[in-house]
């Protein structure tokens, strides 16, 4: 067990260290971050001079050493706009979406999980086919536009909502159903077809033949073993819906990290979308490695395998 | 040996003529697209207090239909018992409603093992949940205590070595022959009047086999349970049971007493079926398959002797369908051959 | 003594022969019945988009402001000259959406065929050569998956100047790991094949086996892929184009017109409902299409 989650974790430093790399070669990629940080006008001795300030002369790997070692005690520089450390923007503004993706996260599984079970359990009928409509609905239907659209009626029509800020509950239902719009068709397939399976295990029949409830039988016995895919994936779509905040955040003008890292993209303020997306992919690791080691949890033949 | 009592129209009366269960001219239909299948077509059989009951037939012989129709499972929305009556206790399970099935029949008084130990607990679930579930399901536990070691108890009777300390386990720290004892604790739970054990195509541990008949030996003798044992193998049926119905395509063509069966087998069928085996409960055992041709369609099942395609012992009198000949005391077959044994 | 061993196997026929995908494929198309509906809407999607402007009555980027504003023509105050009304600067809706549905299909073209082509060489050579150089892909793809692709795209959008083609290079790098992932699994059991063994054996050199042998068995599998991944090149398209970081004025995209629309929202709901309705018919049609190809000609591909 000790093997298993030391390999694991290992798995996930590699994980952040690669992302940090890439990262940090890309955003490097665009040349000279001195010529964004001084004017057009600035002489060529104060540009050779605040490049060897930033260790900008040094080969790439060299810079990354030192970025990296800066990361490791917090430190990303300092915000070109808001002239704040880069991270304590970051940290300030990731609750914010860590809210909205868990809200988003549990809108699509509250949506799928019964969409799936009784599409299995009513295999076949109009359920099903509801079920499978509304999932390939939603999974061409971008979660912006589905976001414009609630909008559009439950704002401005309707006027019941408000169209964007960061509240209360009522501030979060609309960014959480447009968040976790698409992920419900995928989700949905998943517990339909582990429910299917399930329904026709024996052990099902065999409690079916013992007099259990159908209630029981499928939402207790038959459910527990379906859920074990989901929640396999339930990493994969959290994660998901920290990439989708990006665009979420921004329509509904939420304050998280997706919208700052959006605005430090206009602004190319590098040192925030730096540390933004590193720390969206930290988050992203930390959560598929939770998962992983949560399997035991719910399906107990993992725990001794290991 | 528990007395064995069976039907006997014009015999002599060896045991009571009420038997536990009682299945009268049984008719089961699946509705598919293509046909209505006449999977159980006209069955007749009875099981005594304490008796084991053997039904052995190839897949698709109707033995499980059987199993099913008798719960009341078939599967939905095809199936459907279309005529006849199955008796338990005196009631008529065929006109009882889906809840009096559910509530007061199925693993209260009749229970079903499914024989194959790897797949029939649930792997999620402690074995002490599972082992009382069926208590709870007809509210016959007090309390979680009480269900607990009732479940003790239940653990403690099928030979299960410090039931206490395993109770939280879950299936999977168990070996295969102590699952299948676990399933037969749950089967038990409810003390049923009938147990139905469907043994699965696969291949299935010989020694596990063993076991399990030797606990359900022990079971009946403590309990008087009534069990079918359904099988498409008759070796495992011989070691086991106490009367024997062969079935193919959706009839009984032999029924008896096992030593009957295996001594004088009347109908070819069960002749062949006895051939495939090449020693009584030793050596490697055949599978069914080994009788050349294939059963006939139950969509459309002609109209006489269904096993005439493949006997070696047609005659033109098989084109009609041969009545239920009495060849013993208790042995009867539907083949026109029996009917100079009569 | 090897060499007698493969005379020997030479009169079974050459592997090739063997490792053809087998006839009957188109055959094959039509078994479950074709999806008619999503195939003419798909179609017309592609005739709009090849068309550019010659279907659309308008000049998709003329401004009209004493227009502006105009309902579809179906709402009262609406003309049959603006079938589906006008934006905010009097554009015509209707000769934008067809507009757009080019720089849609180009962009799903373009990425789809080189994240495919990506993907599919270096999951072939990872699956083939297995070892270190597969641990190292693996690896790779692993570490790009842990960083969520419109992040990705984020980052890769603040250092290229947003265009056509840096959609084309985001949409790239974030699903050739797709591709990799799904081909190297396909490959590493096509390798235990007897025909590749028996060809590897034999001193057929890596080249010829990798065309020859690998992947003409993969094709289905891609085009599947393919068409599976055209919806959602769309959307992302639309959403990097909507966030301001993909397609730029004055070229059209269904995303970009979200994005001008949404300032309006108020004034013109038809502004911000008719593009996204593009996107989501075409992406439904192309998924739909999609679906019924892998259930036809690549059934164990069901989970994708």
């Amino acid at each position: 067990m000790v093997g298993f989650v030391g390999k694991r974790v290992l798995h996930g430093l590699v994980s952040i260290v690669g992302a940090s790399i890439l990262i940090f070669v890309i955003s490097r990629l665009s040349g000279d971050p001195i010529v964004l940080m001084l004017p057009v006008e600035a002489p060529p001795h104060v540009i050779e001079a605040m490049r060897r300030n930033l260790g900008l002369d040094l080969p790439l790997w060299r810079q990354y050493l030192i970025f990296a070692g800066h990361a490791l005690t917090g430190d990303f520089g300092m915000s070109y706009r808001w002239q704040t450390p880069a991270l304590d923007l970051v940290l300030d503004r990731l609750p914010a979406t860590i809210e909205l993706a868990v809200a988003g996260l549990v809108f699509s599984v509250c949506l799928a999980v019964p969409l799936g079970v009784l599409s299995a359990v009513h295999r076949g009928s109009w359920i099903d086919t509801v079920g499978k409509g509304f999932a390939m609905l939603g999974q061409a239907m971008p979660g912006f536009w589905v976001g414009l659209l609630l909008i559009l009626v439950f704002s401005i029509r309707l006027n019941w909502l408000p169209a964007f800020g960061h509240g209360g509950i009522s501030h979060l239902i609309m960014p959480a159903i447009a968040l976790g719009w698409y992920p419900v068709a995928a989700q949905t397939r998943i517990v339909r077809s582990a429910m299917l399976d399930v329904l026709e295990s024996d052990y099902i029949r065999m409690g079916r033949a013992l007099g259990a409830p159908e209630r029981v039988l499928v939402w207790k016995y038959a459910f527990r073993n379906a859920a074990v895919p989901l929640v396999t994936m339930l990493g994969v779509y959290f994660a998901s819906m920290l990439g989708g905040a990006f665009v979420i955040e921004v329509i509904f003008a939420w304050p998280g990290l997706g919208r700052t890292v959006v605005e430090a993209v206009f602004s190319r303020d590098f040192p925030v979308v730096q540390a933004g997306v590193l720390f969206t992919s930290i988050l992203f690791v930390t959560c598929n490695l939770l998962v992983d080691l949560s399997y035991g949890l719910i399906d107990p033949r993992i725990r001794r395998d290991g | 040996m528990v007395p064995t009592a069976t039907e006997r129209p014009g015999g002599a009366e060896l045991v009571p003529a009420q038997p536990l269960l009682k299945i009268e001219n049984l008719r089961t239909h699946l509705h598919l697209a293509r046909g209505i299948v006449r999977a159980v077509d006209g069955v007749d059989l009875a099981v005594a207090q304490g008796e084991t009951l053997g039904v052995v037939g190839e897949s698709g012989s109707g033995k499980t239909m059987t199993s099913l129709s008798i719960l009341r499972l078939l599967p939905k929305p095809m199936g459907r018992i279309a005529e006849g009556s199955i008796t338990l206790d005196g009631t008529d399970l065929v006109r009882l409603s889906e809840e009096e099935m559910a509530r007061s029949w199925r693993g209260r008084k009749i229970s079903m093992i499914s024989q194959d130990p790897l797949t029939s607990l649930n792997p999620v679930f402690s074995v002490g949940d599972q082992v009382g579930a069926p208590l709870r399901y007809h509210g016959l536990a007090r309390s979680r205590r009480s269900l607990r070691e009732t479940a003790v108890g239940l653990l403690r009777r099928v030979r299960i070595p410090s039931p206490e300390k395993r109770l939280d386990d879950y299936p999977h720290q168990f070996s295969g022959g102590m699952r299948q004892r676990v399933a037969c604790a749950m089967a038990i739970a409810c003390a049923p009047r009938l147990l139905i054990a469907d043994e699965p195509t696969s291949n299935l541990d010989v020694t596990i086999q063993v076991q399990m008949m030797e606990l359900f030996r022990e079971l009946q003798a403590e309990t008087g349970l009534g069990i079918i044992l359904i099988t498409h193998d008759l070796g495992v049926a011989a070691g086991i049971c106490h009367r024997i119905a062969v079935m193919y395509a959706g009839r009984v063509v032999e029924s008896g007493d096992v030593r009957d069966i295996y001594r004088r087998p009347a109908h070819p069928y069960t002749q062949a079926l006895l051939a495939a085996i090449p020693h009584l409960g030793g050596g490697r055992r055949k599978r069914l398959q080994a009788i050349p041709g294939m059963p006939p369609s139950l969509i459309d099942p002609p109209t006489g002797c269904r096993f005439a395609p493949r006997c070696p012992h047609r005659m033109p009198r098989c084109a009609d369908y041969p009545p239920s000949f009495q060849v013993g005391p208790t042995h009867k077959a539907a083949c026109w051959l029996a009917e100079a044994g009569a | 003594m090897a060499e007698g061993a493969f005379a020997q196997a030479q009169p079974a026929g050459p592997p090739v022969a063997q490792s053809r995908p087998r006839f009957g494929r188109v055959r094959r198309l039509f078994r479950n019945g074709l999806p008619i509906g999503p195939l003419l809407l798909f179609g017309m999607v592609v005739i709009a988009g090849l068309s550019g402007d010659g279907l659309a009555p308008h000049d998709p980027g003329a401004l009209n402001l004493g227009a502006a504003f105009r309902p579809p023509a179906w709402l009262a105050g609406g003309s049959a000259a603006h079938l589906f009304g006008t934006d905010n600067l009097g554009r015509d809706i209707f000769s934008r959406v067809i507009v757009g549905a080019n720089i849609a299909l180009v962009v799903a073209a373009y990425a789809i065929v080189l994240s495919g082509t990506v993907g599919a060489l270096v999951g072939m050579v990872a699956g083939f050569f297995g070892g270190a150089v597969d641990a190292l892909v693996m690896r790779l793809v692993d570490i790009q998956m842990s960083i969520p692709s419109l992040a990705l795209a984020l980052v890769l959008a603040a250092v290229l100047n947003p265009g056509l083609s840096t959609v084309v290079i985001v949409i790239t790098i974030t699903y050739w790991t797709w591709y990799a992932r799904i081909i190297r699994g396909e490959i590493l059991s096509l390798k235990e094949r007897d025909y590749v063994a028996l060809a590897r054996v034999a001193g057929v050199s890596t080249p010829v086996i990798f065309a020859r042998h690998l992947l003409p068995n993969i094709l289905n599998t891609l085009l599947v892929l393919a068409t599976l991944q055209i919806g959602q090149v769309i959307i992302f398209e639309a959403s990097l184009s909507f966030l301001g970081l993909g397609i730029q004025s004055p070229d059209v995209s269904w995303g970009l017109m979200l994005a001008d629309a949404r300032n309006y929202i108020q004034n013109a709901w038809w502004a911000i409902t008719i593009p996204g309705v593009a996107i989501a018919l075409t992406c439904l049609s192309a998924n739909l299409i999609g679906d019924w190809l892998r259930d036809t000609i690549d059934p164990k591909r069901r989970q994708l």
